[in-house]
C-alpha cells in the first residue's frame, strides 16, 4: 500500500545570505540548564542555526557549547548581547569572527537595561559598519517597519524584529507591524524575542515571517526537549497555514452546513 | 615583570610574555577563543608575535550560552 504523504510547505527552505537553512526555527542557547539538555534540544528542534554569546573564558569550565553545536551540525550564530553602543557591538562581532571563524552575527545593541529594547540609532550605525566590513548581519530590532527597511538598505542579510521584550514571553504584541515588516522587507524576517509558547511562533509564520528565533521559551520551559519539539511543529504549522491561505474574519456567523435541503421538522412544543 | 589586566584581574607576568603565552595560561584550549588588547582584536596568527606590555588590558573571550 502506498504511503499517504502529507503536504509539505512549498515555500522551500529559509535562505539567509545565500545559505539554505534546514529549518525556520533558530534556537537561542541562553538559559539552557546543561550541555546535555542543549544537545537534546537541538535534536528535537531540528534547528540549523543557534546563537551563542561571547564571554570571558572560564579556566575551570569543562566541555564547550561549540562542541555540542558541531556534533549536531548546527551553525553558530554569535550574538552581541550586552552591548550598549555601536562601538562595543562592532568589537564584539570582530572578536566572534576571530573566535568562531564565522562572519555571521546576530547584532544586538541594547538601549535600556530594564526592557532590553534595541537602540535603533546605534544598531543602524553598527549594522552599516559591519556590512561594509563583509559581515552577514542579522539585527535584533524593534517592531518598526521603517527601521527594518533602513537595516535592509544598509545591507543586513535578514531582520529580526522583536515580538515583545527579551525573555518576557508576551508573544507578538504588534502583529500588524510584524505583518508590515514581513510584507515590505525583501530579506528574510525572523521574529526574535518575546515568543512565549509555540502558538506565538505559529502566528509569526502566519503573519508572513520567514522564521522564528526562540531561546527562553524553550530553555526555561519545564521540559525543554519536549518544548523544542513543540516549536518545531509550530513553525511548520505556521508555514503551511500561511501558504494554505486563511479564511477572512467575519463579524457575524456564516453557517458551514448548507441551509438548502434541511428537513421541515414540525415539532411543536409540548 | 609587568602588570597587566587579564579579564578584569591584575596579573604579574614576565616582561617577555606574548599574547599566545597568556592564552595558554588562562584557557583550557585556544579553540573558539579570541583576544582583545586595549580594545583591538589581536588575530590568532599574531598571538605569538604580539608582546604584552605593562598596563595592557587583555580580554580573552569564548562562546557561552546566550540569547
Amino acid at each position: 500500500m502506498a504511503e499517504r504523504r502529507l503536504p509539505a510547505s512549498r515555500r522551500g527552505p529559509l535562505v539567509v545570505a545565500g545559505r539554505e537553512l534546514g529549518s525556520r526555527l533558530v534556537v537561542g542557547t541562553g538559559g539552557i540548564p546543561s550541555l546535555d539538555v542543549l544537545d537534546q534540544v537541538l535534536e528535537a528542534s531540528g534547528a540549523a542555526l543557534a546563537t551563542v554569546a561571547l564571554r570571558r573564558v572560564d579556566p575551570t569550565s569543562r566541555g564547550s557549547i561549540l562542541d555540542v553545536l558541531g556534533r549536531r551540525q548546527v551553525a553558530v550564530l554569535p550574538n552581541t548581547a550586552g552591548c550598549f553602543t555601536a562601538a562595543e557591538a562592532v568589537l564584539t562581532s570582530k572578536l566572534a569572527r576571530e573566535a568562531f571563524g564565522t562572519d555571521w552575527v546576530k547584532l544586538e545593541v541594547i538601549g535600556d537595561e530594564r526592557t532590553l529594547l534595541p537602540d535603533v540609532a546605534e544598531l543602524l550605525d553598527a549594522a552599516e559598519q559591519l556590512c561594509d566590513d563583509g559581515f552577514v548581519v542579522l539585527p535584533y530590532t524593534s517592531d518598526d517597519p521603517v527601521a527594518a527597511r533602513r537595516l535592509e538598505q544598509v545591507g543586513c542579510a535578514a531582520v529580526m524584529p522583536l515580538g515583545a521584550p527579551i525573555g518576557s514571553g508576551l508573544g507578538i504584541r504588534n502583529p500588524h507591524n510584524i505583518a508590515l515588516i514581513a510584507e515590505t522587507c525583501s530579506v528574510p524576517v525572523i521574529v526574535d524575542a518575546g515568543i512565549g509558547t509555540p502558538s506565538d511562533a505559529t502566528v509569526a509564520l502566519e503573519l508572513g515571517c520567514d522564521g522564528v528565533m526562540v531561546a527562553t521559551a524553550i530553555t526555561r520551559a519545564r521540559r525543554p526537549v519536549q518544548m523544542a519539539a513543540a516549536f518545531r511543529h509550530a513553525v511548520e504549522a505556521g508555514a503551511l497555514a500561511k501558504e494554505a491561505g486563511r479564511i477572512p474574519k467575519r463579524f457575524y456567523a456564516q453557517a458551514s452546513s448548507p441551509a438548502e435541503g434541511a428537513a421541515e421538522l414540525d415539532v411543536s412544543p409540548d | 615583570m609587568i602588570d597587566v589586566t587579564v579579564n578584569g584581574n591584575q596579573e604579574h607576568l614576565s616582561a617577555t610574555t606574548t599574547v599566545a603565552d597568556v592564552v595558554v595560561r588562562f584557557c583550557p584550549s585556544p579553540d573558539g577563543v579570541a583576544v582583545a588588547r586595549n580594545g583591538d582584536v589581536v588575530p590568532k596568527s599574531a598571538w605569538p608575535s604580539t608582546a604584552v606590555r605593562s598596563g595592557d588590558r587583555l580580554e580573552i573571550v569564548t562562546a557561552a550560552a546566550g540569547g
